[in-house]
């Protein structure tokens, strides 16, 4: 095989790799400009075999002509909008908050409880990855219950951070190792307490492993199905289980639903195309040791 | 791991301070236990004191913990707060964690049921005599088997596309975010893009696509093989950047030198990968796909959005079944005994898959 032969077909292979990543991405948002029976007949390049029209986006409200009109499938979709938002947020937040001490502890200090080391402690942070959200969603439908956060917002970030602690932990963990420790033990005979030196000299140090830990749990969080329909119901309903529930109708509008599936995504897409380096960098923690 | 780590400083502490430390965390544990009893009796219809739900008792137990943190800094001085850098996570998980599996295990004995009357009984091991008998509960694990299986084949995809990344091409960094994007998108966006839309059987593109390529009736969730199987592919289509992502930083890692001594000593590309790149790799490679896997046993979202674990029950996964249990029938004695017995069998199956892959992996703990 000649070099310039190999060259061609990795091009190609890549090429043919990412029509197969993009063009789900493009069907969709193709979808929501297209009438029914451009749908029905296949059309898929806009102009050239169909013309595009605002349909799905006029029935989510969020189109040109509809844009500063009142809207109730508009309303609706903020709100869940909203929900998803500070339901992620607040989730990768509170994660980030808690893994990061918890892994400074880890890269830092020898802890010796019982017979529990740094070793075992670890181990029992990232074995949550193992568990399963089935075994958690009912007792936490009971518990929830009984604890009135049903249904609330505040009973989704708490199950969010659950959901990510391991992983931010494990990439904190990884950060904190990373920097050494001269610097703080400096500080330490200067007379700064630990935790004064963790805030004011380690922290700052280790933003980019926070940010990176937190765009990933972000994503992670706004993603999450099965926690949320199990456990809102009116009030705290998310993006996903909207979505969801406009897919279980029959006969639905393909273009508004195609509209409702591009909105729900685009922050996403804005995320990978924008903070790959971060992304990459939360999924590779600890990669090449 | 850094070196040499702290050792906390022995100094002298008062004995008033640790006092204090003793009397803070004895009044805070008097506190929670107080607000339990209280909403216990409560409950239990003894007094008509109380509040009008336990969210009180989670705000004590926040209580306790910050109490807990404080009497440590207090009685231990250095050594105190370098615990409570571990503490807030640990409790956070064992009360998210540990609490609602045990009581897990309390509703899994019994025929609670949320259609049928508030009382609910224990029932011994009634529950788990129906789930040996339940021949949809087995089907749905040897669904788990095939899932489980196509990560090698969703390993083999990944590990080619990240060579080819790793090539010298130009374009890269649109490659890999191309690439990447898939991962980015929700379960549920991905069921209606997918599924619902692309794999349609009259006009989806997917379905035009065969179409064309001679397939004359395309049907990608009515047949059992080919269901799961169009699941399967839902699936390594959102995963597969993630093992490209993990196995790219592995070959980025990768000492350069010794492929180019391979080269040197005459080695054919092929003889390269599979000497040099293939074995240095291996430790990445098994890290990977030992996460993937842990992922895959969790696979939910696009089965229920999908097909709803049909068409009978041929692309059920532990998980949507237990959804529909609960959903459907509102078993909810029955459908935790199933997730709880779920949780046990992963346990064993991933303890046993690390003890015979661990030595092979990255350092994780």
């Amino acid at each position: 095989m000649t070099r310039t032969a190999g060259r061609a077909l990795i091009y190609l292979a890549l090429i043919v790799w990412a029509i197969i990543a993009l063009f789900p991405l493009y069907w969709t948002f193709s979808t929501s400009m297209k009438l029914g029976r451009d749908v029905t007949q296949g059309h898929l390049i806009p102009w050239l075999d169909f013309a595009p029209s605002w349909k799905g986006w006029q029935s989510l409200g969020l189109s040109p002509d509809t844009i500063f009109a009142t809207s109730n499938v508009r309303d609706e979709f903020l709100k869940r909008f909203v929900n998803s938002a500070i339901a992620s947020l607040g989730g990768a937040a509170l994660a980030v908050l808690l893994g990061s001490l918890a892994a400074y502890g880890l890269s830092r200090f020898d802890y010796k409880f019982g017979p529990w080391r740094n070793k075992d402690i670890s181990f029992f942070f990232l074995s949550q990855l193992i568990l399963p959200p089935v075994v958690l969603a009912m007792p936490f439908l009971v518990l929830y219950k009984a604890l009135a956060l049903l249904d609330t917002r505040i009973g989704l970030i708490l199950i969010y951070t659950l959901m990510v602690l391991p992983i931010v932990i494990w990439v904190m963990r990884d950060q904190f190792d990373t920097i050494p420790n001269e610097i703080e033990q400096a500080a330490l005979v200067d007379g700064c307490t630990i935790w004064g030196a963790f805030l004011r000299i380690v922290l700052p140090m280790a933003l980019p492993g926070m940010v990176a830990a937190f765009i990933l749990s972000v994503v992670l969080c706004w993603n999450e199905y099965f926690f949320a329909s199990l456990l809102t119901g009116f009030d705290a309903q998310t993006l996903p289980v909207m979505v969801a529930s406009q897919t279980g109708s029959q006969g639905i509008n393909w273009w508004t639903m195609a509209a409702l599936a591009t909105a729900a995504i685009a922050p996403l897409i804005l995320i990978g195309v924008f903070l790959e380096r971060y992304i990459v960098m939360g999924l590779t923690a600890g990669a090449g040791k | 791991m850094s070196g040499a780590k702290y050792e906390a400083t022995a100094t002298h502490l008062s004995a008033g301070r640790v006092a204090l430390g003793r009397w803070l965390f004895r009044a805070a544990t008097v506190l929670l236990l107080a607000v339990i009893a209280i909403q216990a009796l409560k409950t239990a219809a003894v007094t008509s004191v109380g509040f009008p739900d336990w969210l009180p008792v989670l705000y004590a137990y926040v209580v306790w913990g910050v109490a807990l943190g404080a009497s440590q800094v207090l009685k231990y001085g250095e050594a105190g707060q370098q615990t409570a850098f571990i503490l807030p996570a640990f409790l956070f998980t064992a009360a998210m964690v540990i609490f609602p599996t045990l009581f897990g295990l309390g509703i899994a004995f019994t025929d609670w049921n949320l259609n049928g009357d508030a009382h609910h009984n224990f029932n011994g091991l009634n529950n788990l005599r129906t789930l040996w008998a339940d021949a949809y509960f087995w089907n749905a694990l040897g669904n788990m088997g095939f899932y489980v299986a196509t990560v090698a084949v969703q390993y083999a995809i990944a590990f080619g596309l990240a060579l080819l990344l790793n090539a010298d091409i130009r374009g890269r960094k649109f490659f890999r975010v191309a690439f990447l994007l898939p991962f980015m998108l929700s379960p549920v966006a991905i069921s209606w893009m997918f599924g619902k839309s692309m794999m349609e059987n009259r006009f989806g593109p997917v379905a035009n696509f065969f179409r064309f390529v001679g397939w004359e009736n395309p049907a990608f969730f009515s047949s059992p093989y080919i269901a799961r199987t169009s699941i399967a592919v839902m699936d390594s289509w959102q995963w597969i950047p993630f093992l490209i992502i993990m196995l790219l930083a592995g070959l980025q890692a990768l000492p350069h030198d010794v492929k180019e001594a391979a080269k040197v000593d005459g080695a054919t590309e092929w003889q390269t990968f599979w000497g040099v790149t293939f074995p240095l790799m291996l430790p990445v490679s098994v890290t990977a796909i030992v996460l993937r896997v842990i992922f895959e046993l969790k696979l939910a979202d696009i089965v229920i959005n999908v097909t709803s674990g049909g068409p009978g029950g041929a692309t059920d996964t532990i998980s949507s079944f237990v959804f529909r249990e609960y959903r459907d029938r509102s078993n909810v004695g029955y459908a935790t005994m199933i997730a709880e017995v779920y949780l046990v069998l992963i346990i064993i199956f991933v303890t046993l898959l690390l003890r015979v892959v661990s030595r092979y992996m990255q350092r994780m703990t």
